[in-house]
């Protein structure tokens, strides 16, 4: 199934929730859905018949200036197509349901994201820092971080 | 092999070795020095090739110890990042002087190429804990972990221990008065 | 050292039969600096959780600051016993972007060198299990071949383990004169080797006897967790990318694809993931030999490129199958020469995640095995 076909099929079922289809070749293409339902969307995506997204490859979160965005790279080991969804929260609230539930991987990916993005997962049942100690301060993917000067008494820049 | 020959022909010509205990004490030290092994990153993997039938480690006289305990010098083998490093700290803490450290690798030594932009990495070892011997490289070759144990070796033999041992009693002593 | 917080206990609630116990983070077992907490009812383990992130260098950040050919150094030290693998994922997104076409024969050296360190990466990974199950020989045996194998990247490249080989549009030189007869010599090597170690450690009853029925990973529950490599096919799902998904020029050969088939044991135990490994060796050295036989001898090692590398905007995600699993970049250009976002997704860090699942139920001795069989790289899980 090619990504448009899958755009069209979510748009019939989704309709608004589904925002636009972003082709740029030799770029892949991506799908924005709307945040609150990305849930239910991933839910369809995994188990109705002809989709069967079964392994979520990557789940990423981006920092755009003024939005935070989640990027899912979702893969069906028995059809063997892809498809790329993308949601854009604004910074201020960066609020994104959590699909930890239909892939279980998407556990630390979430966490990761939270840790140096600082989207925040809602339903996730453990969401705290993975990779920078549970005391870190700030997040530090996003483009405005500042290196803080000290760590527990240790001089952090050069 | 001369003194070795020497020894089977006692009084006649030599048979007696004639020294300061202090060298005849670090040259045992010298020679068996058993290392807490802290391997983090991509010069572990070096060291683990340091240590198979290539390069042998062993002949040096080193065996690797599980605990801070047992350990004569500490060898810090890639990045010390910020969550890490109260670890080293500990473990350092924890050995029995004398005690010796091996910073390998440009990331244990100043940050490597992490140092400008490594949020989270200690830029350099040497910040939180005493290093005595740097061995460069990004990862260094397994001739530069021999390299680095020959300096630490010629390091401990020319050590005055004695004079160390008055001089880190006083220290105490005025720590604990303190 | 931080505020120390005084901890208030409630005795009535502490459960006195179980066990709190931590590994790590510096644990000859761990791999690394990997730091596990575990709940112990006496031996037998009831919770595992994993706690990463002690060799997190800012791969993400690093590569936000750097130039595209810059990053490159970085993604090495990522999981750095399978350099030349990171690099090909990376070169092969941004050479896509650009929409260059790589000489003919820049992609044999790639995958030749791509399949000499897969086998270099699978000699560490079964000489480390051995090493965690009790066997020491093993590890000198493998780590002596490697050598040969370091021997060849070293006059290709000038560096044993990081090696900044793959370069966007081509190859930072040429190989050696020498350099098909000295990689026939080494796949000779190994499968001497190969041998030697399946009588000595494989085929071992003390080995069958602590590696079989451990750790057993059913394969809803490693797509569901979306392991890959050997984890994956471990579990008996027929899955690899050079097959399923051909990238580079890995649709030219002719090879298998091992899978877990519970000789031993059942399906997707330790025993299995392991064996996959050993197998995947002996599928190299088939890739490696008729590459050697099809490569040209003659050709440009670099395409002509701008001074300033500048991939139009937009975003793509490219994976390639690494000796750990399916290793992909997320890159986001933004038009200038420096990546808006590289995302790495570690394939260490993904299969690692599947522990918690598969540890519950079994003995403590066991938990070190079942890690030591999902083969993991902590620089990639922390990067």
């Amino acid at each position: 199934m090619t990504i448009n076909e899958i755009y069209e099929q979510l748009k019939e079922e989704y309709g608004d929730s589904i925002i636009e289809l972003i082709e740029n070749p030799p770029c892949d293409s991506s799908i924005i859905v709307k945040a609150e339902s990305i849930f239910d969307i991933c839910h369809t995506l995994r188990d109705k018949p002809g989709f069967e997204f079964d392994y979520l490859m990557c789940l990423s979160g981006l920092d755009l200036g003024e939005n935070l965005s989640a990027v899912y790279h979702l893969y069906s080991m028995k059809h063997s197509h892809k498809v790329v969804l993308k949601t854009i929260v604004p910074k201020d609230n960066p609020k994104i349901p959590s699909v930890e539930k239909i892939w279980r991987t998407a556990d630390w990916h979430e966490r990761e994201a939270y840790d140096l993005i600082g989207i925040i997962f809602e339903g996730h049942h453990n969401l705290i820092r993975i990779l920078c100690p549970y005391d870190w301060e700030g997040y530090p993917l996003r483009k405005d971080y500042k290196e803080p000067e000290y760590y527990h008494e240790m001089k952090v820049p050069y | 092999m001369g003194l070795l020959n020497k020894l089977n022909q006692p009084y006649e010509a030599g048979g007696i070795i004639l020294g300061t205990f202090e060298d005849i004490l670090n040259w045992g030290r010298a020679r068996s020095d058993w290392y807490l092994h802290f391997g983090l990153a991509c010069c572990a993997i070096e060291f683990m090739a340091m240590n198979a039938s290539h390069f042998d480690f062993m002949r040096f006289g080193t065996i690797p110890r599980a605990t801070p305990r047992q350990a004569d010098f500490i060898m810090i083998t890639g990045t010390v990042t910020l969550k890490m490093a109260e670890r080293i700290k500990k473990l350092w803490e924890q050995m029995a002087e004398p005690k010796y450290c091996i910073s390998v690798g440009s990331c244990a030594n100043c940050g490597g190429p992490y140092w400008e932009h490594g949020y989270h990495v200690l830029k350099g070892v040497d910040r939180i804990i005493p290093v005595h011997v740097y061995v460069p490289g990004c990862p260094p070759r397994p001739e530069a972990f021999q390299d680095g144990m020959i300096k630490l070796q010629k390091m401990i033999k020319e050590e005055a221990i004695f004079r160390k041992r008055k001089k880190l009693e006083e220290e105490t002593k005025i720590e604990l008065s303190a | 050292m931080g505020e120390k917080k005084r901890i208030e206990l409630d005795y009535s609630k502490i459960e006195s039969d179980r066990m709190r116990l931590n590994v790590g983070p510096q644990h000859p077992s761990t791999h690394g600096v990997l730091r596990l907490e575990v709940e112990l009812d006496g031996e037998i383990v009831t919770e595992v959780v994993p706690h990463i992130g002690y060799l997190h260098r800012c791969f993400e950040k690093h590569a936000e600051k750097m130039t595209y050919p810059q990053v490159i150094p970085y993604i090495d030290r990522m999981d750095y016993v399978t350099s030349m693998n990171n690099e090909l994922p990376y070169v092969m997104a941004i050479e896509k972007m650009l929409g260059i076409e790589v000489p003919e024969k820049v992609q044999y050296i790639r995958v030749i060198m791509c399949e000499l360190n897969r086998i270099a990466s699978h000699q560490i990974a079964v000489a480390t299990f051995g090493l965690d199950a009790g066997a020491f020989t093993p590890f000198l045996y493998f780590f002596r071949d490697r050598e040969y194998i370091l021997a060849i990247f070293e006059k290709a490249s000038g560096a044993r383990l990081l090696f900044n080989y793959f370069w966007i549009g081509g190859l930072a030189a040429d190989v050696h004169p020498t350099f098909k007869e000295d990689v026939l010599a080494i796949v000779k090597q190994v499968r001497k080797t190969n041998k030697e170690i399946e009588d000595l450690l494989i085929y071992n009853k003390i080995f069958i006897e602590r590696t079989a029925n451990v750790g057993i990973l059913p394969p809803d529950v490693a797509i569901n967790y979306a392991c890959s490599g050997p984890v994956l096919r471990g579990s008996g799902v027929k899955f690899d990318l050079r097959k399923n998904e051909p990238y580079s020029i890995y649709d030219r050969f002719d090879f298998d694809i091992p899978v877990g088939m519970g000789e031993v044991g059942t399906v997707g135990d330790c025993w299995d993931r392991n064996i996959v490994r050993m197998r995947e060796m002996e599928q190299s050295c088939r890739i490696i030999e008729q590459a050697i036989e099809q490569m040209p001898n003659e050709g440009d090692v670099q395409e002509k490129l701008p001074k300033k590398i500048k991939p139009p905007k937009g975003d793509i995600y490219m994976r390639a199958e690494n000796p750990k699993g399916d290793l992909g970049f997320y890159i986001v250009s933004n038009g200038t020469d420096k990546p808006e976002r590289v995302k790495a997704r570690g394939t260490s860090f993904v299969n690692l995640s599947v522990l918690p699942e598969i540890s519950k139920g079994y003995m403590f001795a066991d938990l070190i095995l079942i890690l030591g069989s999902i083969d993991i790289v902590l620089g990639e899980v922390d990067r």
